[in-house]
């Protein structure tokens, strides 16, 4: 028995079950289309239920795979039959709930691919090669969303055009909110 | 008006389908990369590019190694930027593209820069990605940093190398063996995962040491461990120390079940649950220690959280198939589940109350049931199914409601693999519980009445068959049996025909019915079924006599087949003979025949999977499978049968090997064939010779292989004709020619249209030696002296400078093929003269005996005087004929 909690994945799917980023950890499916028959599998599995206002869960193949929904966005993660199914959830939620402050509430497939770099260390804040980091969401944002030069970083290397597209960039969003 | 709607749709359509990476190409990606190049560097471009990189590798994209190489060389550059968010996404990409050894050189100086950097971010990410792609050697030169890191006082740097030690002890667990003191400090860490970090760490540095798990165990189970993961950890461990230790449980009292009951109180549900999981899984857990744990399980059943109900009633399934009593406590709560919206819970919660119910709920249960069929996949109905079979047999007086339940449902609509647990059931219970027999069969008979799985109704008739003639009215299925033959396809109707054969042979009073029904089937459009009817009338006896069925009918119609089908694959290429087929020549083992199943070309690898090669096989092998050919009856007895020669180079498209046949007056080469392309299926293999430097042999018959499939060797056949008794030798070329046709490897159904294709083999030679069977004698000097000097030919021979005298003597007996005798193959060393003794039989059996006389003469040069004796003047001359020519 594999005595250390294993994820054995990530996924984040959109509503018609196509990736919009994923993470394995597991050699269970070699090849990408491994990969992808797991996710349609999974995908149509869930697709119908409501696991909108609390995590879902769900077995198959011998894995058992906690999910939920926000909008279009599909998160699952999945682990072996004899994980503790709490432990996956609480992975999902600290996953979910770390995207949400991300994506600053508006939690879309169209926000989440416009700040996929977000994601992308997000999920990698969380699991480390199948071992569980952190589960907290407010860290894991935390430790995404530290945007700042570091503090030697000399003045010239912010250029004032920069500054003036960082400015306008936050003027967009909040006007199309 | 309608024109704006319109436009207003597409605009809605354009939003839906709106992604930054829409159009996105791997080539442009790439190009843009270049980016990283700029003596002045745009943070925010840079990773808006490595995110398009990840992106692409995200979505299944892979790059070459020549462009992951350009592309990571390129990212070493952004070590420049101190823009943390750049280095975020620099320190991924490097993850991801996994650099080979000498390219993390590259990085390594600048990643060490980072480790020892005054930001945490820093040192944390810079561990991991170092750590994932460092090898040993570079990894005692950060040591010291490690060690440093796993004591640091930023919990996330800590935990990065924690984490980086439980991925590097797989690969170099000496060295990190070497940090046990500081993961030691590190559990005591106040930071909830660093702690659970350092315990996994700690636990697996330990695990081969059960002295010091079990001091781990019990000095933490003591102590309070902070982070709800380690203390999932901590009672897995404190299980594992429980199964291993059996010398307490005698006294009564379990060690450590203190603390895991304990946990049960935790705050934190993953603990809880964890811990009432452990204690359901001790080994010969009592129903005082269950207790607790079936209480706190039972709480979670009433969560308003999926995870947590699914959770509970998984772990209290597992326990009823034990514990079904200490789990009825959970009824009413699980009762309730069986509404539950997730179905997994729903069935779980089903199969449960299956175990831990009593005779007296059966019904009530069974009406609940029916509801929640109907709306849940065949895959959970399969699991319901099982469960309400494994109750039928615990009681067996509820049979009546139980098997209507499974009739109804059988009659609902359903897949394929649900009909067939059904069925399955249904035959076990009607095994197994005579009072259900009766209603099971008229259940069995009423479902092939519409029943759209030809596998399920041969199985039904089948079983029909058998257990039918048995019953007080054995009438009454004859109607349902007989409607098959009218309205079914053909295999059904000739599985119908066997089922109404077999009543006629067991119940003497159906007889003349049966066989006005069988006489019907007489003028089916289905040949087998025709056979079939045709066969069972005459072994009855059908000229209408009703006679007492002998027990040889019986036998053969009731009987099982004996012989693997597999083996009767081999029919498939039958030839038509004289002889009739006798079922008893075909082997009854798979395995100890791999010719047989060789043979069996005509069909996939089955389960059994025919060996590559096949083993090497001995002459009786060869004999079977040459006298089996009819052209080859005719050459007479087989003379000898070399071992297989290898035409192609391991692991090329095809692999092929000839064994040379030698009979006295024709040679046959069996090219042993095997097609490695999953994608191909070669047909009508042949082989063709080139015998022009063999001019002594004609060809005189070709047996091609009619399908060469992947991985399922095949033969095919070249004959020679040879001047009678002579050892003809010659230089043979061979060409393997086919029609290849592709295969579709997920369906494996080939391609109707082939192509002609050629595939060049090396050379094969036909050697004196092949015409000598090694054949050893016990006492050379009593065989020499009894042969006699009649025949004795002796000379002399130079056989040039040599490597040594051992060398010599090696190429002599191969030349000759024959068997050294008592150990004078071998030269001692540093010798100046060797004596050998071989001994064989030659074509047409004539036994031959050679005394070799080997000396150093000079340096190298090596002399040798043969002496021949054999029974025939002319094989001793022949003898010296082949050293001569060697």
């Amino acid at each position: 028995m594999e005595l250390c909690p294993t994820i054995k994945n990530i996924l984040l799917l959109d509503s018609e079950g196509k990736r919009i980023a994923v993470k394995y950890y597991s050699d269970d499916w070699p090849t990408n289309a491994a990969k992808e028959a797991f996710e349609k599998a999974v995908f149509t599995k869930t697709q119908k239920t409501n696991a909108r206002t609390e995590a879902e869960i769900t077995m198959f193949d011998n894995y058992i795979v906690v999910y939920k929904f926000v909008q279009d966005l599909h998160f699952f993660v999945t682990g072996g039959e004899n994980e503790n199914e709490i432990i996956l959830a609480t992975v999902l939620q600290g996953f979910f709930d770390a995207v949400g402050l991300l994506l600053r509430g508006t939690e879309d497939k169209k926000e989440a691919l416009e700040n996929l770099d977000l994601i992308l260390l997000c999920l990698d804040e969380i699991v480390d090669g199948s071992i569980i980091l952190e589960t907290d969401a407010n860290v894991i944002a935390g430790k995404v969303d530290s945007h700042s030069m570091d503090a030697g970083a000399p003045l010239s290397e912010q250029t004032i055009t920069q500054a003036l597209a960082t400015a306008r960039e936050h003027l967009t969003r909040s006007l199309l909110k | 008006m309608a024109q704006p709607l319109v436009k207003k749709d597409d605009d809605r359509d354009d939003e839906v389908d709106y992604s930054p990476f829409l159009g996105i190409e791997k080539g442009a990606v790439l190009q843009e990369a270049r980016v990283f190049n700029d003596p002045q560097l745009d943070p925010r471009r840079c990773s808006q590019v490595i995110t398009k990189l990840l992106y692409l590798l995200n979505q299944g994209e892979t790059f070459t190694k020549v462009e992951a190489t350009e592309v990571f060389f390129a990212v070493t550059k952004l070590f420049q930027s101190r823009d943390m968010g750049l280095r975020r996404m620099v320190y991924v990409i490097i993850k991801e593209l996994s650099p080979s050894a000498d390219e993390v050189i590259i990085v390594t100086s600048s990643l060490m820069k980072d480790m020892t950097s005054k930001t945490d971010m820093y040192r944390a990410n810079a561990i991991r990605v170092l750590c994932r792609i460092t090898d040993g050697t570079l990894l005692t030169q950060i040591e010291r940093y490690l060690k440093q890191a796993i004591v640091d006082k930023n919990p996330v740097v800590a935990s990065a190398a924690l984490v980086s030690g439980i991925h590097l002890l797989q690969t170099n667990p000496e060295i990190v063996k070497r940090w046990s003191n500081e993961v030691q400090e590190a559990v005591q860490s106040r930071a909830a995962l660093v702690q659970f970090h350092a315990l996994a760490l700690l636990h697996q540095i330990r695990q081969n040491d059960r002295l010091a798990v079990n001091k781990l165990v019990s000095s933490l189970t003591r102590g309070s461990v902070r982070s709800p993961l380690a203390q999932c950890l901590l009672i897995r461990y404190t299980s594992q120390v429980i199964r291993e230790s059996t010398n307490d449980t005698q006294t009564g009292d379990r060690p450590f079940y203190d603390f895991l009951e304990g946990c049960l109180r935790h705050k934190a549900e993953m603990v809880i649950f964890e811990a009432a999981r452990a204690i359901t899984e001790l080994n010969g857990v009592t129903s005082r220690e269950l207790t607790p744990a079936i209480t706190v399980l039972q709480l979670f059943l009433s969560s308003s959280k999926p995870v947590l109900r699914f959770a509970a009633v998984r772990t209290l399934n597992k326990v009823a198939m034990s514990h079904p009593m200490a789990v009825t406590n959970c009824n009413i709560d699980m009762e309730s589940l069986i509404s539950d919206q997730n179905r997994s819970i729903a069935t779980l919660a089903i199969t449960t109350l299956l175990k831990t119910g009593n005779e007296s709920s059966v019904d009530r249960l069974m009406k609940q049931i029916t509801n929640f069929m109907s709306d849940i996949a065949d895959e959970f109905k399969i699991v319901v199914v099982d469960a309400i079979r494994s109750l039928c047999l615990k009681f067996p007086l509820k049979h009546r409601s139980l098997m209507n339940f499974l009739s109804n449902i059988l009659r609902e609509e359903g897949g394929f693999e649900y009909k067939k647990a059904i069925v399955d059931s249904i035959v076990i219970l009607i095994r197994d519980i005579p009072e259900a027999k009766e209603s099971g069969l008229l259940h069995l008979c009423e479902f092939i009445e519409d029943c759209e799985f030809t596998y399920l109704s041969t199985q039904i008739l089948h079983f029909l068959g058998i257990e039918g003639p048995k019953t007080s009215d054995p009438s009454k299925y004859i109607r349902y049996i007989y409607n098959r033959v009218h309205l079914e396809n053909a295999t059904v109707r000739a599985g119908a025909v066997s089922t109404l054969a077999k009543f006629g042979a067991m119940v003497d009073g159906l007889k003349p019915r049966i066989f006005v029904l069988l006489r019907r089937c007489l003028f089916d459009n289905d040949d087998e079924v025709r056979d079939r009817a045709t066969l069972y009338l005459n072994t009855l006896g059908g000229d209408g006599a009703v006679v007492e069925t002998d027990e040889g009918v019986k036998e053969f119609l009731f009987g099982s087949l004996d012989v693997p089908l597999v083996n009767l694959n081999s029919l498939k290429n039958y030839d038509p003979s004289e002889k009739a087929f006798d079922i008893n020549s075909v082997p009854k083992d798979v395995k100890t025949q791999p010719l047989a199943e060789k043979k069996a070309t005509s069909k996939k690898p089955t389960g059994l999977g025919a060996p590559p090669h096949g083993p090497p096989s001995t002459v009786d092998a060869y004999e079977k499978l040459l006298s089996s050919i009819p052209e080859f009856a005719s050459f007479g007895k087989l003379f000898k049968s070399s071992a297989p020669v290898e035409l192609t180079e391991a692991e090329t498209e095809y692999a092929v090997n000839v064994v040379k046949h030698i009979f006295d007056g024709h040679v046959v080469f069996q090219y042993n064939c095997t097609n490695t392309i999953p994608e191909q299926l070669l047909e009508n293999v042949t082989v063709i010779v080139d015998a022009s430097e063999a001019e002594e042999f004609a060809e005189v018959a070709s047996k091609p292989l009619r399908q060469l499939p992947y991985d399922s060797p095949g033969q095919t056949f070249v004959a020679f004709e040879k001047p009678e008794g002579v050892s003809a030798v010659g230089k043979f070329s061979n060409m393997l020619r086919f029609i290849v046709k592709e295969v579709d490897p997920s369906t494996g159904e080939a391609e109707d249209d082939g192509v002609e294709d050629e595939y060049q083999l090396e050379d094969l030679e036909l050697v004196a030696a092949d015409y000598m069977l090694k054949v050893g004698v016990s006492n050379f000097r009593n065989a020499w002296e009894s042969m006699g000097v009649d025949f004795e030919r002796v000379d002399e021979y130079g056989l040039g400078p040599r490597d040594s005298l051992a060398e010599a003597v090696n190429a002599v007996i191969n030349l000759l093929g024959m068997q050294p005798c008592e150990g004078t193959e071998v030269v001692p060393p540093n010798s100046r003269s060797h004596t050998c003794l071989l001994s064989g039989v030659y074509l047409g059996n004539v036994k031959v005996l050679v005394r070799l006389q080997f000396g150093l003469d000079g340096p190298k040069d090596v002399a040798m005087k043969l002496a021949v004796r054999s029974e025939d003047e002319t094989v001793s001359d022949t003898i010296h004929e082949i050293v001569a020519s060697g």
